[in-house]
């Protein structure tokens, strides 16, 4: 079996081995890894920006790519919610609007696939540490898939799991937010950097790449000892 | 967009600023939203309550006009006198005619945001009217001459120090304790209930088969308001209406518990009418004052209409993170936080930033928490896609014109890798822009040699 890799722009330029701990987890899965070519942005950035006229083109990009793949694998609640809204970017007479449809309901945000497609699969994987985990808010919310994430982590050997005192509280990155309003921004990221630090773990984990750059990047400028692990870092037990 | 309007950036900076605040707001927000959980957990079957609310207020909306002229024939049929208002200034004004005609000098007023909407204070005051807000909350406020920072806890953001200090201020009697500076306030509030010539309470939902005025409450000044005075003026927006008591107890079965994580309020009040002959007390005159203040129009729009669902039950601006972070003045505008952000911007002669709609991080955590299932991120969204087609945002446009190029994209990525990897070059020149104030607090990583490249290497799978 194959799965096309959707690899999110953040993923692919800024936090590469998120996408490597995504492609080991299919493999160890026992699904073969594609990578096709051609893959830029999801548009996602655009689209809260309140432009979805220029995000029509770039989901037009991503249905060509990715509409002969058996399955559609992405590391990211927030990236999998925006294709999940491509259809609705066309009119109804749009033969787009069909074609993104059937890409849409192919593509899942990595959890899901694990859980809903593959029956939650053991993975063997083993991470002696102290954790906690960031319910991202695209993942838990908008997706409703925050329940596949706790499930295979449940199943990761060794990792004991700290609960912080809010788990689904933003943390206060929201794409262009955080570049309009950057002290706000940084007022609720604040927030949960202490929870995080009050967890008294070596780790915090989550589903979403921008929720673990927005932490990771607070975390390295204060200075603390606690790493960001993406559940597919997690999953491959590179850390073990 | 005039340059007068609010700047809720600048305003946000200033309530960040304010430590004091901060904290006072984080211990009260904290305590207001675990009532509302704990109330709703212990509810099995608040799911059920939460989907026959809303199909309550959507067939309610789709026949407003027609359930508004049951409404005012009922009333009309109980005694009391129904008034249309278009915009706030035509309702204030309606509200002082009422009074003046009935010679109206003294008036105790129950909590309504809607009063707040139409800028009713001033307006009396302005005709010689004093007017004398009884919600303990409001009476804080009104009293410190500010403006309600919550629409449910107005005097959410004032600490029972505070409160002390200006008791003693403007009161010449005070306490540290809470039980006593209450005793306080209804002292002082008891000589104005007794004297007053007219009470104006809100509406939290009107029944349009029996006339009735619906108001929850806690501490019963809204009923001593509505039934000792000679005169009683409701003031409810029109979509506030519903057509019959079932309809209105599906409301009541998850307002409370959504506000305040009760099951019931302290007092519940159905108002019908004025007086009858024969009856021994109630109001000699009642009247209804409907304002629509921009709410027809939002009515016909297709998206945002399911913003006139909202209860007021405030359990949107309890789990906003922006709303935890700065509180409800820094929005400039009545109504802050979600529900705050969308309606603000719809109502006519909106207040606060015409922007507000940006100033959300779409954590969806509002959506969760309404009752009335509104989708609150995505009504911001439809604003936002409306505020963008007038701005030029440059910075948005060219990069989702760059990601239709992956060449393009890769190579400035490669670029920016050599140039300044971890942004600080330009953080640095420009340590003022939306670049260097996000890294004030941040260390980026830095860009990475690409992803494609190393899964190449990675010798599993490969190029499709």
């Amino acid at each position: 079996m194959d799965a096309f890799l959707f690899i999110p722009c953040l993923v692919a330029h800024v936090m590469p081995q998120v996408g490597e701990a995504t492609a080991r987890v299919l493999a160890r899965a026992g699904v073969t890894p594609r990578l096709p070519d051609g893959q830029t942005c999801c548009g996602q950035f655009a689209y809260k920006r309140g432009l979805p006229e220029a995000v029509r083109p770039l989901a037009r990009r991503f249905v060509e790519i990715f509409e002969d793949a058996p399955a559609v694998v992405g590391p990211s609640g927030s990236c999998v919610a925006m294709v999940r809204r491509y259809p609705e970017l066309f009119d109804a007479d749009d033969p787009f609007r069909r074609r993104a449809g059937r890409v849409a309901a192919k593509t899942y945000e990595l959890g899901e696939y694990l859980v809903d497609v593959l029956g939650c699969p053991d993975l063997g994987a083993r991470l002696p540490l102290r954790a906690t985990l960031h319910a991202s808010c695209q993942t838990t919310r908008v997706l409703g898939v925050g329940g596949h994430t706790e499930r295979l982590l449940a199943g990761v050997a060794d990792l004991i799991l700290t609960p912080l005192p809010h788990p689904e509280r933003c943390c206060g990155f929201g794409g262009g937010f955080s570049v309009d309003y950057p002290e706000l921004s940084q007022a609720i990221l604040d927030k949960k950097i202490e929870d995080i630090l009050a967890a008294d773990v070596a780790a915090v984990i989550a589903a979403e790449p921008s929720c673990l750059l927005n932490i990771g990047s607070a975390l390295a400028r204060r200075g603390a000892a606690v790493r960001t692990l993406h559940l597919a870092e997690v999953l491959a037990g590179e850390a073990a | 967009m005039s340059a007068a309007k609010h700047d809720f950036a600048k305003a946000a900076a200033k309530a960040l600023d304010d430590r004091e605040s901060r904290a006072i707001l984080d211990r009260a927000i904290f305590h207001i939203d675990v009532l509302r959980q704990r109330s709703v957990k212990a509810m099995p079957d608040f799911a059920e309550r939460r989907a026959r609310a809303v199909a309550v207020r959507e067939k309610t909306l789709a026949r407003l006009p027609e359930l508004l002229e049951t409404l005012e024939a009922r009333v009309t049929a109980a005694g009391g006198r129904v008034h249309y208002a278009e915009d706030a200034a035509q309702a204030a004004a309606t509200v002082t005619d009422i009074l003046t005609a009935a010679g109206a000098k003294l008036v105790v007023k129950g909590k309504s945001m809607v009063s707040e909407e139409i800028g009713l204070n001033d307006a009396l005051a302005a005709a010689g009217i004093e007017a004398v807000e009884t919600d303990l909350g409001e009476y804080i406020i009104q009293l410190a001459g500010q403006r309600p920072s919550h629409i449910l806890a107005p005097a959410l953001h004032v600490s029972k120090e505070q409160v002390s200090a200006l008791f003693q201020e403007k009161l010449g009697r005070t306490s540290a304790d809470i039980p006593e500076m209450t005793r306080i306030a209804r002292d002082s509030l008891r000589e104005k209930f007794l004297a007053a010539d007219a009470g104006i309470t809100g509406c939290n939902i009107a029944v349009a088969r029996t006339g009735t005025v619906t108001v929850l409450e806690n501490e019963g000044n809204i009923r001593f308001s509505a039934s000792c005075p000679p005169v009683h003026v409701a003031l409810m927006t029109l979509e506030k209406v519903v057509e019959t008591l079932a309809d209105a107890a599906a409301i009541l079965d998850i307002l409370p518990p959504s506000a305040t994580g009760q099951t019931l309020p302290v007092h519940l009040s159905f108002f019908t009418g004025a007086r009858r002959d024969g009856e021994r007390d109630g109001p000699r005159e009642m009247h209804l004052v409907v304002v629509d203040n921009g709410r027809s129009a939002v009515l016909a729009d297709p998206v945002l209409r399911d913003i006139l669902r909202c209860i007021r039950c405030g359990a949107c601006l309890n789990v906003c993170p922006v709303y935890q972070a700065v509180g409800g003045h820094a929005y400039g505008s009545v109504y802050p936080g979600p529900m705050g952000s969308v309606l603000s911007s719809v109502l006519a002669g909106g207040e606060g930033d015409p922007r507000q709609p940006f100033a959300c991080t779409h954590c969806a955590a509002c959506a969760g928490a309404c009752p009335a299932g509104i989708d609150h991120p995505a009504l911001l969204q439809e604003l936002r896609r409306r505020l963008a087609a007038t701005e030029p945002d440059p910075a948005a446009r060219a990069f989702a014109a760059l990601a239709r190029h992956p060449w393009l994209f890769d190579g400035l990525a490669a670029v920016a890798r050599t140039v300044d990897p971890r942004l600080t070059k330009t953080a640095a020149l420009a340590p003022d822009s939306p670049v260097g104030r996000f890294l004030r607090g941040r260390r980026f990583p830095g860009l990475a040699r690409p992803f494609a490249r190393r899964f190449r290497k990675m010798g599993q799978g490969g190029k499709s």
